[in-house]
Parts: C-alpha cells; structure tokens; sequence
C-alpha cells in the first residue's frame, strides 16, 4: 500500500537515473563565517536542465550555498563541481554562472539598453552581435520601449525584467535567482513565475533558485531541497514534499499541516497488513497505511492536512479511529476555502478544510456547532523526525 | 515607484503644503538674507573701490561716497583704468596663470591621493569606519596656520626631514634638503592642508555605492581592476567633482601656504592680492585683482552646479 507519487509537472527526473551524471555537484560543502556555521557537510547534485529550488528560513545557509556557486564566497571545506570540474578558487568573473540579484543591482549609471549589454561586452563580442542580442533579450522582457531609460526611470516589476535580461543575455549554463521575486506584488509575482518557468523550457538552461516563499518554490521547481540551520533536511519534487514529508520540520514549512505526536501502539506485521501504523496519539487513536521504519511504542507525529480533514455534524460509521470530535472555535474564510478550527474537550485544535464549492455564504456548519472530523487511512503520515 | 514621486516637483509640492507658505518662505529667507548681507554688500564695496582711483588719504582711494545729493558726481568718476592696468602689466597676468596651474596640479595630486584613501575607508570593515573618518577630520584640531608652520620645521634645509634622511643614511652629513622655499613645498602644503577637504566628499560618495554592484558587475564577467573605471569611479563623479572643486576654489586664491612654504618666485594671485593691498596700499588695484579673481573662479563653481543638477 506504498503510496506512489507520479509526475506532476513533466516528464523529467534524471535524480531517479542512477547513471546519470550531476551537472552541479556540492560535495561535503562546509561554509564557517567565524564561529558561525552556514552551511554543514552539505553534499547535493544538481542536473541539467533542472528548476532547483533552495527554499528554508532566513539564515538556513540557502543564499550562502549559492553564493558560493557563483563565486562570491569560497567553502571553508569540500568542493564544487560543475560539470565534473572543480570551481573551487575560479573567480566569478570567470565562472559560467550568471546572477539575479535580491536587490537587483542594476546599474544606476547605465541604461536598460547597457545594463544588459555589460556582460556581452566583457566577452569582447562585435558590436552588431551584442545588438542583435540585447535586442533580443529585450523582446523576451517585453521592455523594448523602454531600453534608453535609466534603472530609476522604471518601476520594481520592469527593474525585476532588466535585472532578468541581464542575467540571462551571456546564456549562461546555470542562472541563479536570489529571491527574484520578493520585491513584486503578489499578481505579480505569480505571473513572472509562470515566465520563469516557460523561459526556463523555451531556453533550456538549469535554473536554481533561492526563496523563503514555500508556494514560489512549488510552483516553479522541479525539486526542492528544505534546509535548515545549514543542512538540507530533504530534497524532492514539490508533490513529494508536500504529500510525503520526512519530517515535523519539512511538513511544518510548507503549507498548513496538523501535528500530533502519539506513541506506535501496532504495526504492519502484527496487523496483518503489511504498511499499516495504529498511533495512540493521548486518546486519540489513528490508523495510517504507510510503510514506516518505526516500531511499536516509538515516540512519532502524525500529521494530516487540512484539506484530506472532512468535517461533519454528523457522526461517522466508525468514531473509535480517525476521528475526532469536537466545538468550531474558529472559521477562517479565505475565499476559495474556509478553514475550520475545531477544539475539542480536552483543548486540542485541529484543522479542517473545505472548498466552497457553491457561492452560499450561509454555511451549514457556523461557530459553536458540535462536528465531526475525519480523514481516511492514506491521507495522514507518520514524522519518525 | 517611489523615485518617480520624488523626481516630480508637482507631487513634492502637493506633499510640502501642509504648513502655512510665510513659514516656509521664513526658513528660506533668514540664510540668504545673510548672504545677501555678509557676501554681496562687501563685494559691492570691493567692485565700486575697484573702479575708483588711488589717493593718499584714509580711506586711501578716490572719490568718496558723500551723500546721495552728489550722486551724480560719484558716479562720474570711477572708470576701468585699474582693469586695463591688470593687462598693461603681465606680473598679474602671469599670477592668475601661475595660480590656476598651482591649483590645478594640486588638485589632481589630492586626487590621486585621496582617492585611495577614500575607497580604502569606504571598503573598511564597518566598526572601524567612523575612527578612520575621524582620523581625517583630526587635523582641524589645531590652527591651520601651526600646522602649515610645522611644515618649515620639517621642510627647511637643517629641518627634521633632512635630519631622517641624514640619519637613515640616504644623505650624506654635508647634504640638505633643498625644498623649502620651492614650488614643491608649496604643493606639499596644499596637498597636505586640503586633504581632508578632498577625502570626505569622495568617501561620502563610495560608502554610499552598493556593493551587488561589483558583485553583479564580477558576475557578468567583469574582473576587479575594470568594474573600477566601469562602475566605482562613474558612480563615485559627483564625489570626484564635489572634492575638486572645494580644493580647486580655495586653493586658486590661497596665499598662507604660498607665503610661508613657497619661494620668491612662487607667483600666486593670493600673494600678488596682498602685496598691492599692504605693500603698495593700493586698495583700488588690489580690489580689482580680488573681482578677477572672483569672476574666474564663479564659472567652475557655476560648472559644479550645473554638474550636481544633472546627477539629481
């Protein structure tokens, strides 16, 4: 009963072809500032043509990791492959990465037009080719009117645009994205990203990208690696890291998730199914199917979003399991869903969402009410972490 | 968007009418009516001296303003025979020239030393920064005129630098420095009193610049030594210019260095100013020297203003 999680974006996962070879290699990559530790033994392979999504907290090392890819900091131990050659001590001029900065870091000075010029003529191409291709890159950004402006002539979206262009006008081999984003709307930014990834098809290069907005990288990646405090504690595709997080931490970062811990009171082997996980979680008793390395009476966490929680006035079939009882404390309406905060009598909250699938704004269900929340057996997890 | 509202007067004006318009007017008022007062009134004294004639009497020019009721009369004597002199004679010619080149030379060596410095301080870890600005600053502490004293000691034949050199043994025991009293003495005057005023201009323009700059700039392919004339010293031009122009003024018309330091060749303007005014107590003459000089020195100035207008 192994839960299986196809392709949700493309047919593309050469992370699962053991014979595949990285494109970018970190290989037990540490990185000291001082006493402080930003990056840990890291090691993480990267491959061609891949959307790469660095994605954690402030200070978990990400911009770090990716500074050092571009040049601007070396490892303090380890060492950085690109295309099987190390990198270590390359200056950044002369490495075949190109950066987006967080701020930008337009040229004040210089024209739309020179800015992404600049990096095209320290190639020393002719004059006409360095045209051709700005004119080009400009097409792309749809910026053309605006190539004799200055960076402070522009608004954030357009500066975000010149900054894109500017990057991307050397093709280089891997384009890096520190927070490319951050600075824009919210329409805006959903939109740039959509741009990102078909210019990323469309030009077929290997884009890594550093954010600290979990929907960004879900939306943009092919993987995703979630790091904390300098180590990268999982890397997978978006759908795996949200459906099949390894720990409280990854399913605690990325999205809405209810967390109880609970103690194994039987597994697989003693159940008769091969793949199922009966949790005590202090009265409430919950049954999962998943394969799981942990034992009975370990101390684990079961989670279950809040969108698998349905909820009911109504009593289920079966309120021994997977199910929990209690007052609506709280409704959250966000529009597209309302989100149910139900406590029950011993104080426990838990979270339950549910589409508004019809414009009746006289819910059914209202504060005060007694429900019901249940969830079936594939739609929780057991955190051994 | 931000930079858009700043850059328009129309929305600034809509923002600043918040108070009533007379206290504003006030703030702007009080300072130029004391320019109007300390600069323009004395300058027209020294313009309408300038047009008068030389006399031996106190004051030592003439005519005298005697009242509006002879007005006329005032008015019919002065003329530009102390403007043709100035041509007639090339001495003075030769001062302004003299003065210009002074300035120009020492300006450019301010540069090629404070520019480093500046950059120096601005690339400075951060905690250290205000101990260096205020290293700069230290030498206001005391009189401008003992430290330019201090320099004879050091300068002079038997002075403290022939003294190093003698005893690190670069200079035999019979050899002297032979500075003092020379051009050189008087740039190492100059250079050394209007260092500062070169150094915190530059260094307010560089600490300002971000540093993604150089890092986007290394990014796209760009080493260390060209980003510098590509992206450092373009955005640091309004500091370059701020910084030549506080030197470049003050310096045309310097005349305690030149004074102290410099030799009896040493031609400036400043020392020309003062022989005629102290020396030769020819006020009317002296004060057309002082118009000319002030006429030269208004156009880098208005250059510098125009100049500031384009980077705003």
């Amino acid at each position: 009963m192994a839960k299986t999680l196809g392709p949700v974006k493309r047919k593309f996962s050469p992370w699962t072809d053991p014979n595949a070879v990285p494109f970018i290699r970190f290989e037990n990559i540490t990185k000291r500032f001082g006493d402080f530790v930003a990056v840990d033994n890291l090691t993480l392979d990267i491959y061609e043509k891949e959307f790469f999504s660095l994605l954690g907290p402030s200070g978990c090392g990400k911009t770090t990791l990716m500074r050092m890819l571009a040049g601007f900091e070396e490892p303090t131990e380890g060492r950085i492959l690109l295309q099987g050659n190390d990198i270590r001590g390359v200056p950044p001029y002369r490495r075949p990465t190109n950066m987006m900065f967080q701020s930008y870091a337009l040229f004040p000075h210089m024209t739309v037009e020179k800015n992404i010029a600049f990096g095209l003529e320290q190639d020393n191409l002719p004059k006409a080719d360095i045209a051709a291709r700005v004119e080009e890159m400009l097409k792309l950004v749809k910026l053309e009117q605006f190539a004799k402006r200055k960076p402070n002539q522009l608004s954030g979206g357009q500066r975000q645009r010149v900054a894109l262009a500017r990057s991307l006008a050397k093709r280089p081999k891997v384009l890096l994205l520190d927070e490319p984003l951050g600075a824009l709307d919210k329409k805006l930014r959903e939109e740039t990203q959509f741009e990102l990834m078909d210019l990323q098809h469309t030009l077929g290069l290997t884009f890594l990208i550093v954010t600290h907005d979990q929907e960004e990288a879900m939306t943009v990646s092919d993987r995703i690696a979630v790091m904390d405090k300098g180590v990268i504690v999982q890397v997978a595709t978006p759908a795996e890291i949200y459906e099949a997080p390894n720990s409280r931490y990854v399913a605690d970062f990325i999205g809405d998730i209810n967390i109880l811990e609970g103690t194994i009171t039987e597994t697989g082997s003693a159940l008769g199914a091969p793949g199922a996980v009966n949790i005590d979680c202090g009265g409430l008793f919950v049954a999962v199917d998943q394969e799981c390395q942990a034992v009975k009476g370990d101390q684990v966490a079961f989670a279950v979003r809040p969108e698998k929680v349905r909820i009911s006035p109504d009593a289920p079939a079966d309120t021994s399991v997977n199910s929990f009882y209690g007052e609506v404390w709280d409704i959250g309406y966000l529009g597209d869903f309302s989100l149910f905060l139900v406590r029950s009598e011993d104080g426990r909250i838990l979270r339950a969402a549910q589409a508004n699938v019809s414009r009746l704004v006289d819910r059914p269900i209202t504060f005060g009410d007694m429900v019901w929340l249940t969830w079936s057996r594939d739609a929780g997890l057991v955190l051994t972490r | 968007m931000t930079n858009v509202a700043e850059t328009n007067p129309a929305t600034n004006a809509a923002i600043n009418a918040g108070g009533p318009s007379w206290t504003r007017w006030l703030v702007v008022a009080v300072p130029y009516v004391w320019l109007l007062l300390f600069f323009v009134a004395p300058f027209l004294i020294i313009l309408k001296i300038s047009f008068s004639d030389t006399a031996i009497s106190i004051p030592p020019y003439t005519p005298t303003f005697k009242g509006f009721g002879a007005l006329g009369d005032f008015f019919s004597q002065l003329d530009f025979e102390n403007y043709i002199f100035l041509t007639e004679d090339p001495l003075y010619i030769w001062s302004y020239l003299s003065s210009l080149r002074i300035a120009a030379i020492s300006t450019l060596l301010l540069l090629l030393i404070g520019y480093p410095m500046a950059l120096a301080m601005a690339r400075a870890p951060t905690s250290i920064r205000p101990t260096l600005v205020m290293l700069v600053i230290l030498p206001f502490w005391t009189s401008f005129l003992i430290r330019v004293y201090a320099w004879i000691g050091i300068l002079k034949p038997d002075g403290l630098l022939t003294l190093l050199l003698q005893t690190v043994g670069l200079m035999g025991p019979d050899q002297q420095v032979q500075i003092f009293r020379t051009d050189y003495a008087v740039f190492i005057g100059i250079v050394y009193s209007y260092l500062p005023f070169m150094v915190l201009p530059l260094y307010s323009a560089l600490e300002k610049m971000d540093n993604s700059l150089l890092e986007a700039a290394s990014d796209l392919g760009c080493p260390p030594w060209k980003a510098f004339w590509k992206i450092t010293f373009p955005l640091s031009l309004p500091g370059v210019i701020a910084g030549s122009m506080i030197c470049f003024i003050p310096i045309t018309g310097e005349f305690v260095i030149p004074d102290l330091l410099g030799g009896a060749d040493t031609l400036m303007i400043g020392k020309t100013l003062w022989t005629e005014f102290f020396g030769n107590r020819d006020w009317p003459l002296a004060s057309a020297v002082a118009v000319i000089l002030l006429i030269m020195l208004v156009v880098p100035i208005m250059i510098f203003q125009n100049q500031q207008k384009k980077v705003a």
